[in-house]
């Protein structure tokens, strides 16, 4: 269970954004998420919820964009996804193939700004 | 007047503070010409063991040295101390994993360029300590016989992060009716190609396959 680390660290990122942009409010926060990544997607939810009480990101929205594995295979020559992580094998002719071209991200893509009213 | 929301593009990785981390250590530890093997496995897969015999082993003709994370206790490090080598032990607390900073101070006031080899081995965990890397050269995930031969299937992460797969236990592998072929087809399913070497730290079978590995993989011979 390392969600809750991890979340801290996405709301700590976003913090320093939110102090580069000057006033502004983050409404939420888009993360790209890698089903190799090693982070359960749930379990991160929660802790970002309990993680941004007492913040300026308090209120705001984890959005997750689950990426799927997507691997090289060396017989086609071509990226393809594969639906399990239990079988790194090239779902058209059937190679295994251990080189990984999406599916370890962890990522903040993008910020979404309510921009604030003029006091 | 509502506020209108728009998209700020940031395309930043969550653990880009551990991965810098990491690359500094990488590279401190190429300078320094030490060869830093990390180990993970889940608890009493026999990390401790493997490693107290693995460094007794290299000690009388190499300089080693092991890093050791636990949640709590020094009880790995007083085991490993045996082996006469320079043990640190890294309390987490309560973090189920090892991350870079902690191996960076950990190594605080450490002269690198009097070792050879770093071993660093991990909180017993076979789910989180795959997101963090430590800086090391090569990764082993270690295997009991005794978990059984669907753990790569189960955590399919932590195997497919690893370099080389090591069978732990192997002396009890009969009594536990071992299918070493579903074990090695899991492992391959889940990381295609990976090395696999079967060891007991009990009777000593495998380790010198293993030494001999390790020594041609980072050119020091035995």
């Amino acid at each position: 269970m390392h969600e809750l680390s991890i979340a801290l660290s996405i709301i700590e990122m976003a913090e320093e954004e939110i102090a580069r942009q000057g006033n502004v409010q983050v409404t939420a926060i888009h993360l790209k998420l890698g089903r190799l990544s090693g982070v359960a997607r749930e379990a991160l939810l929660s802790s970002f919820e309990m993680a941004c009480e007492g913040t300026v990101l308090q209120g705001s929205r984890l959005v997750i964009e689950d990426l799927p594995i997507i691997v090289y295979c060396p017989k086609c020559d071509a990226q393809r996804p594969i639906n399990s992580v239990e079988w790194f094998l090239c779902p058209v002719c059937r190679t295994a193939t251990p080189q990984i071209v999406q599916g370890k991200e962890l990522q903040v893509a993008a910020l979404e700004i309510a921009e604030a009213l003029p006091a | 007047m509502t506020p209108v929301p728009r998209l700020l593009e940031v395309r930043q990785n969550v653990l880009k503070h551990n991965d810098v981390v990491a690359r500094a250590l990488r590279e401190r530890f190429r300078d320094a010409g030490v060869f830093v093997i990390s180990l993970v496995s889940s608890p009493g897969s026999g990390k401790t063991a493997f490693l107290e015999k693995t460094l007794t082993l290299l000690q009388p003709r190499f300089r080693v040295a092991a890093l050791v994370g636990d949640l709590a206790t020094e009880n790995d490090a007083v085991r490993l101390r045996r082996s006469q080598a320079r043990v640190e032990q890294i309390v987490t607390g309560t973090v189920c994993h090892l991350d870079a900073t902690m191996v960076e101070k950990a190594l605080e006031g450490w002269d690198l360029h009097a070792l050879d080899f770093l071993f660093i081995e991990n909180v017993g965990n076979l789910v989180c300590p795959a997101s963090y890397d430590l800086g090391e050269a090569l990764r082993l995930v270690l295997l009991s016989v005794t978990e059984g031969e669907d753990k790569p299937l189960k955590y399919p992460t932590i195997f497919n992060g690893a370099d080389i797969a090591i069978i732990t236990k192997t002396d009890l592998a009969a009594a536990v009716e071992f299918d070493w072929v579903a074990a090695n087809d899991n492992i391959q399913a889940v990381r295609p190609g990976m090395q696999v070497l079967s060891v007991s730290a009990k009777k000593g079978e495998g380790l010198h396959d293993w030494l001999r590995y390790l020594s041609t993989l980072c050119d020091r011979p035995l």
